[in-house]
């Protein structure tokens, strides 16, 4: 088992990984967790992270940089505190998704895949996120909410705002 | 594999079963096209350039995937076909530049041949084409995204083929493109690059102008060229070339290297040095004119009539007054067979001195005797790519012989071939190997005395006992083994690994050297003790009675070594030293000092140290701009052609001759020219003029070379054929430019083993050094540049990407 | 959390444990849980397949190919390791089935692979879950780790001498992955393309050994139908199409939600009974009806029964049973420019046809939304589509064309009046949002 010094994670994620990378039958196998885990922590998978986890499953970082780039819900650049995912795709377009996006857009100030000045909220349109019989629908941090209007968006934010708002990392 | 019947067009065709239906349609002259396939690697199922229609199945199939099966019924060209063909097409097209006329493919695209084909070039999209910039990856690899078809043919070539691992994938979709190692953020300009070997093997395969090479790329067009098949006057691999040639001013310069011939001795492959590193011919140091040295010291340049009489004359008063002991002589090792024998010959006949040696990068003397009275034991380059195991003692074949690696990786890749490697250092190929043994520092000796049965040996050949154990009983049980040896394997120690060898059922062997005719310069006799063919100097063999028959003077006994001559030099017993395309002050550390009182001539194509201290400097011709052949490392003989021209030079052949001529030899004594010609020089069929011209023309495409001259190298090849014990050439397989095998080995009724000299000093060349000669290359200097920019090399980090 | 829905016509079978709190192993097991399994290991493998035939049990992933004969394709004997692998990558739009699964009955999935795996003779079994559903893996983890921890999983189960154990995966976004081969590419760390087939899963599979590969609520089916017998699952469904589904009804109805229908039920019934009717009154103009991939229906298509073999008659596909029910407003530019967008957005650019394909036709489409279009741009919209079918390396470029063509064959008079109309549309999807979620 290698594990390894100086790690940038904190030690819960670290030991995490250090058990992680057993588990499988290969090691590699633990690689699109570790980006999303390692995600979760850092806000984006950074360079540092691309190493680090190349050096834990003994792969390339280009190999490490490969996958990263291939799934959707990775990022190499820092969101904000709050990420909101509207899903626009066609359950939810039907019953408003679009509008619930531009209203996130007045709100938040943002656009696609931007983050607020202030760092707190980050906005992007998403596909399908397995919500449409609930639609309109979005994530933040994970956390889904559903049968959405622009009022209920409102006062989501507002709890997230207050600290209020479920991380489900 | 039992052989299935299928028919493809109409046509009943046989093949093994698991062929692929795409390399069996290939051989029965069915040709299916295909971007993402290429032979040898991966399969891709990708491009969908090679859908078939199948009997039987609903689809469409693709003809890279299937293998063929019995009773199978395929059309390759029906419309439904030709439609799925070109709606691909078009789909491609739609975001291509079009910029063929400026590409540097355009001509030998794969894409623009299948557009051609299947009438696909209207476009009916009216949305922009995405533009990206061109990156440059390193000196050598540029990348032009919109050209990309995304054929990954670059990404497996890289991994598969060469174990780099440098190109990858990323993004996904029409977003996806491929990636380079070293991503813009983590490069000091900001800019992507790719750390790797640099061969341009990703640049070979690809098969449109995405990847293009830093010294071809926009120089020319490809029908402007004329393209010359040499061999690489680098490594001792001796790697068939295609020279691209163009004309210019002042003779003829070369634009590109590349391996069209992919049937030659290197296969699919071509390392940065045979594919970029010919532009020393175009450096501007390039000597091109005779220079002889000044009472005051300086260089003056002089007409070839004038050095060549200096010379001419000099060396003839020197011999007379001094005796040929007194001269000593150094040829190359990128010289060509006829020249490294002519060189030899004139020293030891003309000049009366057996004081010749040349740089040695391999111990074959002592191969060449470890091997007498075999057969069929030494391998040719071909063998690396079929052996079913290898063992490899010593080397480094990825750095100092990268088509030797090529093979094995490629043998061990699709013919599951066993390596077994024996080293004292982690060397690369160790990936690829089934068993690996690092030997102690200084251990090879003591690894073949263990292998040859002393058990004592073990604990000085490797601190890993019972590894070391396994690894020899399972070389044992081998056979048919190839056994690779490095040059740290000399004298006894190399008999003893042969020796050993030479127990187990079917072993090859091969030595590998450094330089594209070590092995040429050593079995041309370029040696002190050794006559061509490895005939001890004073035996009685035939070539040695013929040589005394021509002597001066006692020629009976063997002859300064290459330390030796420079010993004599400082002691002030050498009148003359010839050096012929070798730089020993450099390699030897020679002190300059020592030369003073020795008359110093030098053929060169740069003012090397050597030949800073000549007397006479004349300006050579290198190995892409003169006709010969070489003999490989292995053993593998090939023909070289003139590819480049550079007007003021000559070839080292035609400036020994014109040296010996000077000197009053009997020329046809020396260079057998216009001897038993019975062809008709055209006389007969009236005065017309021009007829004995193209009746010269006729003879030679016929392969009858006339030989009319002494400057004609295949004069001294028929001598060479005739003396030189395993040179038995097959003259229409060498200049129809295919490789033959040759197993020269020491006559075996001769052998005396003496205890010789080691003079054995490896090249140590990095991927991006070739001698003095890759001093000259820009392009090798940029590589250099290029590496040390990012020391902590990501290739160190592959050793753990095998997966 | 989303809310749960009912219907008199629904034939509860996989659903008759939602919103009793089964995630609790307790009330699970108080459920008759974990029974099932037990019997399996009772009667043995040829049992196990035998039932799992007689069920009719089609795959609920999309494909609907038969479960019991897809486990029995699995070699006996291997060399290499076998495995079972829960598909609940569920990205499909207008899918949302397996959520309520995970949420509801985690431990009918774990269940269900126990089985699989004892059919097949595997020791090891891995449930995916799409990335975003990280709040159910957390609901997952914590059931496989009852099941641990109760000696349900690991070495010795329930006693019996039997070892079985269970790693739960995530992805990080990618509907590609949701197809079996790339799946397992993705399960093994690498990017999601797909492998060339042949060899298939069965055979040559994750890690290189056999394995059986099942949508997560095919897995879930897998315990109730060995506790009721296949023939009585059977029984509920129609010809060669036993047993129930969970339908997904969403979009403009009255009452969206997933609904337990038996297979065959009628796809008007779904509509107008089950789900309430059409939003706010309004008139019904065409159906997806089995997620994005299906061509879709028109209003006066809907006499269809819900099973495979009806909805493939029809022209379309029951596919992961997602019904998208479009009223009288939608526009259908619009409509099939988002599904497109979708299937660009999701290609993983492996091969030509469906890379470039998907490309080209959301840049037509996008430009025929926004008023730039031609008559001559449906022609090659239809070209496009026509020209992937059938010839990309996986069934997404199929899955993008498929929709593609129902759309511009059914509304071509309204492709054509949009553009004769120079109308465009409320800028609602401009490019830059559609260039992407992702990258
Ligand atoms: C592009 C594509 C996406 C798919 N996505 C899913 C998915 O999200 N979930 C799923 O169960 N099957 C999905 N499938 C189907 C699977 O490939 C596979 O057929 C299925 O998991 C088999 O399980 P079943 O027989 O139980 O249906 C997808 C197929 C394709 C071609
Ligand atoms: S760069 Fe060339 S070889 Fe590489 S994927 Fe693109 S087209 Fe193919
Ligand atoms: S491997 Fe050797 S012979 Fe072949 S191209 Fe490279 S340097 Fe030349
Ligand atoms: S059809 Fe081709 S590009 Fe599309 S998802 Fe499948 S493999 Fe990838
Ligand atoms: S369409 Fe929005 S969640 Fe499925
Ligand atoms: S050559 Fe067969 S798909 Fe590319």
């Amino acid at each position: 088992m290698s594990t390894v010094a100086n790690s940038i994670f904190s030690p819960e994620l670290a030991a995490r990984f250090d058990h992680l990378v057993t588990i499988y039958p290969l090691r590699r196998s633990a690689l699109v967790p570790m980006l999303l885990y390692a995600q979760d922590e850092l806000g984006y998978v950074s360079d540092a992270a691309v190493a680090e986890i190349a050096e834990r499953i003994e792969i390339l970082e280009l190999d490490v940089r490969n996958v990263l780039s291939y799934y959707s819900m990775l990022r190499t650049k820092p969101a904000g505190k709050y990420n909101v995912q509207v899903c626009t795709n066609i359950s939810c377009m039907l019953r408003g998704g679009y509008e619930i996006l531009d209203h996130c857009k007045k709100t938040l100030g943002v656009g696609h895949k931007e983050t607020a000045p202030d760092g707190v909220f980050s906005l992007e349109e998403v596909e399908c996120i397995g919500a449409c019989c609930w639609a309109p629908a979005m994530q933040i941090n994970y956390d889904f909410h559903d049968d959405l209007t622009p009022e209920k968006v409102d006062v989501l934010f507002q709890m997230y705002r207050d600290g209020q708002g479920k991380d489900v990392k | 594999m039992a052989d299935v019947n299928f028919i493809v067009d109409g046509k009943q065709l046989t093949a093994p079963a698991g062929t692929l239906l795409i390399e069996a349609c290939k051989s029965a002259g069915i040709e299916i096209p295909a971007f993402c396939y290429y032979p040898g690697l991966s399969l891709q199922a990708a491009c969908r350039m090679c859908v078939v229609r199948i009997e039987k199945m609903p689809k469409l199939q693709t003809a890279c995937t299937t293998p063929v099966a019995e009773g199978m019924v395929v059309q390759t060209e029906t419309p439904e076909i030709a439609q799925a063909r070109k709606a691909t097409l078009q789909l491609l097209l739609g975001n291509h530049p079009l910029d063929c006329p400026v590409c540097d493919a355009g001509g030998e695209c794969e894409l623009q041949d299948m557009t051609f084909k299947y009438g696909a070039a209207d476009s009916f999209y009216a949305e922009p084409k995405n533009h990206r910039e061109e990156q440059k990856w390193s000196p050598v690899v540029y990348f032009d995204r919109p050209r990309c078809i995304l054929c990954y043919r670059c990404v497996r070539m890289c991994g598969e083929g060469m174990d780099v691992f440098a190109l990858g994938i990323q993004n996904r979709g029409s977003s996806s493109v491929i990636a380079p190692n070293v991503p813009a953020q983590m490069s000091p300009d900001d800019l992507p690059h790719v750390d790797c070997e640099q061969c341009g093997m990703c640049i070979d395969a690809c098969p449109v102008g995405a990847l293009t090479s830093g010294t071809y790329r926009y120089k020319t067009r490809p029908w402007e060229m004329n393209h010359v098949a040499t061999v690489c006057t680098h490594c001792g691999d001796g790697c068939k070339t295609t020279l691209g040639v163009r004309s210019t001013s002042d003779g003829s310069e070369i634009v590109r290297g590349d391996n069209r011939d992919k049937s030659g001795i290197n296969g699919d492959f071509l390392c940065n040095k045979g594919r970029y590193a010919f532009d020393f011919a175009n450096h501007e140091g390039r000597i091109t004119q005779p220079l002889v040295r000044q009472t005051n010291g300086e260089f003056k340049s002089v007409s070839w009539e004038v050095a060549l009489d200096l010379v001419g004359k000099k060396f003839r008063e020197l011999r007379d007054t001094r005796g040929g002991k007194s001269i000593g002589v150094i040829g190359g090792n990128r010289l060509t067979n006829e020249e490294a024998y002519l060189l030899q010959k004139f020293a030891r006949t003309v000049l009366g001195t057996n004081n010749i040696d040349h740089h040695r990068t391999a111990d074959y003397v002592s191969f060449a005797q470890a091997l007498a009275g075999q057969t069929n034991r030494t391998a040719s380059l071909r063998d690396t790519l079929t052996a079913p195991s290898v063992l490899i003692v010593g080397g480094d074949p990825t750095i100092q012989a990268p088509g030797t690696a090529w093979n094995l990786r490629t043998n061990v890749r699709l013919n599951r071939a066993k390596l077994y490697i024996a080293n004292s250092e982690p060397i690369k190929l160790r990936r690829q190997a089934k068993a690996f043994v690092q030997l102690s520092p200084f251990g090879y000796s003591a690894l073949t005395s263990y292998l040859a049965g002393d058990d004592a040996s073990a604990s000085s050949a490797a601190s890993d006992a019972t590894g070391l154990s396994a690894f020899r009983d399972v070389v044992k049980s081998e056979e048919n083994l190839l056994i690779l040896i490095g040059s740290e394997l000399r004298g006894a120690d190399l008999r003893k690994l042969i020796a050993f060898g030479l127990t187990l059922p079917g072993a090859k062997f091969a030595l590998l050297s450094d330089y594209a005719n070590s092995r040429g310069a050593a079995d041309m006799g370029l040696l002190p003790d050794m006559l061509p063919g490895y005939n001890p100097v004073g035996s009685s063999s035939p070539l040695a009675t013929e040589y005394t028959a021509n002597t001066t003077s006692g020629s009976l006994a063997p002859g300064l070594d290459m330390l030796e001559i420079f010993d004599a030099a400082g002691k002030g017993d050498l009148s003359a030293l010839y050096v012929v395309n070798s730089n020993p002050v450099a390699r030897y550390g020679v002190d300059a000092a020592a030369l003073k009182n020795t008359f110093v001539v030098v053929q060169e194509m740069f003012l090397t140290e050597t030949a800073a201290l000549a007397d006479v400097i004349l300006p050579a011709a290198n190995l892409y701009e003169k006709a010969g052949s070489v003999t490989n490392s292995y053993g593998d003989l090939q023909q070289v052609k003139k590819a480049g021209d550079r007007a003021g030079v000559r070839t080292d052949f035609e400036m020994i001759v014109r040296i010996a001529d000077k000197m009053g030899t009997n020329m046809r004594a020396l260079v057998p020219f216009g001897k038993g010609l019975r062809a008709d020089m055209g006389q007969t069929r009236g005065a017309q003029s021009g007829e004995a011209d193209r009746h010269s023309i006729w003879l030679t495409a016929q392969n009858l070379e006339p030989r009319l001259s002494p400057f004609d190298p295949l004069a001294i090849l028929d001598e060479i054929q005739r003396l030189v014990p395993g040179y038995n050439i097959l003259r229409l397989q060498l200049l129809s430019g295919n490789d033959q095998h040759l197993s020269p080995a020491a006559p075996a009724e001769l052998v005396q083993i003496t205890t010789r000299r080691d003079l054995v000093l490896p090249a140590n060349d990095s991927l991006f050094t070739s001698g003095t000669l890759g001093r000259y290359s820009t392009m090798l200097s940029d590589l250099q540049h290029n590496e040390s920019l990012r020391p902590s090399s990501l290739l160190t980090q592959i050793q753990t990407a095998a997966d | 959390m989303p809310a749960l829905v009912s219907h008199p016509d629904e034939v509860k079978v996989i659903s008759r444990r939602f919103g009793m709190g089964a995630a609790d192993i307790e009330k699970y097991i108080e459920l008759d849980g974990y029974k099932a399994v037990q019997q399996a290991i009772a009667n043995g493998p040829a049992w196990i397949i035998d039932t799992m035939k007689a069920s009719g049990l089609r795959g609920r992933g999309g494909a609907g190919f038969p479960t019991g004969m897809k486990w029995s394709f699995v070699p006996k004997v291997s060399e290499k390791p076998k495995y079972v692998l829960v598909n609940g990558d569920e990205s499909e739009p207008g899918t949302c089935k397996d959520h309520v699964i995970f949420l509801h009955d985690p431990h009918a999935v774990i269940e269900g692979t126990m089985i699989a795996g004892l059919a097949i003779g595997s020791k090891l079994g891995f449930i995916y879950l799409r990335g975003e559903y990280r709040y159910l893996l957390k609901i997952v983890e914590k059931a496989v780790a009852d099941a641990y921890a109760k000696g349900f999983l690991g070495k010795n189960i329930f006693g019996t001498g039997v070892d079985f154990d269970i790693i739960t995966q995530t992805g990080a976004g990618a509907y590609e992955v949701g197809e079996e081969s790339a799946l397992m590419e993705s399960l093994e760390g690498k990017r999601g393309v797909p492998r060339i087939k042949p060899p298939f899963p069965a055979v040559v599979g994750l890690y290189g050994g056999p394995t059986v590969i099942n949508n997560a609520e095919t897995i879930a089916n897998a315990p109730h139908i060995l506790l009721m017998g296949g023939e009585a699952y059977a029984k509920l469904g129609t010809e060669r199409n036993g047993g129930t589904r969970l339908f997904g009804i969403s979009g403009h109805v009255e009452r969206p939600g997933v609904y337990e229908l038996p297979m065959g039920y009628s796809l008007r019934k779904a509509i107008y009974e089950v789900a309430g009717g059409i939003k706010d009154g309004k008139k019904l103009k065409a159906v997806v009806p089995g997620g994005a991939s299906c061509p879709v229906l028109t209003a006066d298509e809907i006499d269809v029964g819900l099973d495979f073999d009806q909805m493939g008659k029809a022209g379309t596909m029951l596919g992961s049973g997602g019904i998208v029910v479009l009223d009288e407003t939608v526009s259908i530019v619009e409509f099939a420019l988002r599904t497109i967008a979708f299937y660009q957005h999701e290609s993983c650019g492996w091969c030509i046809p469906c890379r470039e394909g998907t490309d080209w036709i959301k840049k037509t489409l996008t430009r025929v939304y926004n008023g730039g279009g031609s008559r001559k741009d449906v022609d090659n919209v239809q070209y496009l589509a026509e020209n992937m079918m059938g010839r990309t390396f996986c069934p997404l470029g199929d899955a993008a064309a498929m929709p593609t063509l129902g759309f511009v064959k059914k509304f071509r008079k309204e492709f054509e009046e949009y553009i004769d109309g120079n109308r465009a549309g409320t800028p609602l999807i401009t490019v830059e949002q559609l260039v992407g979620a992702g990258h």
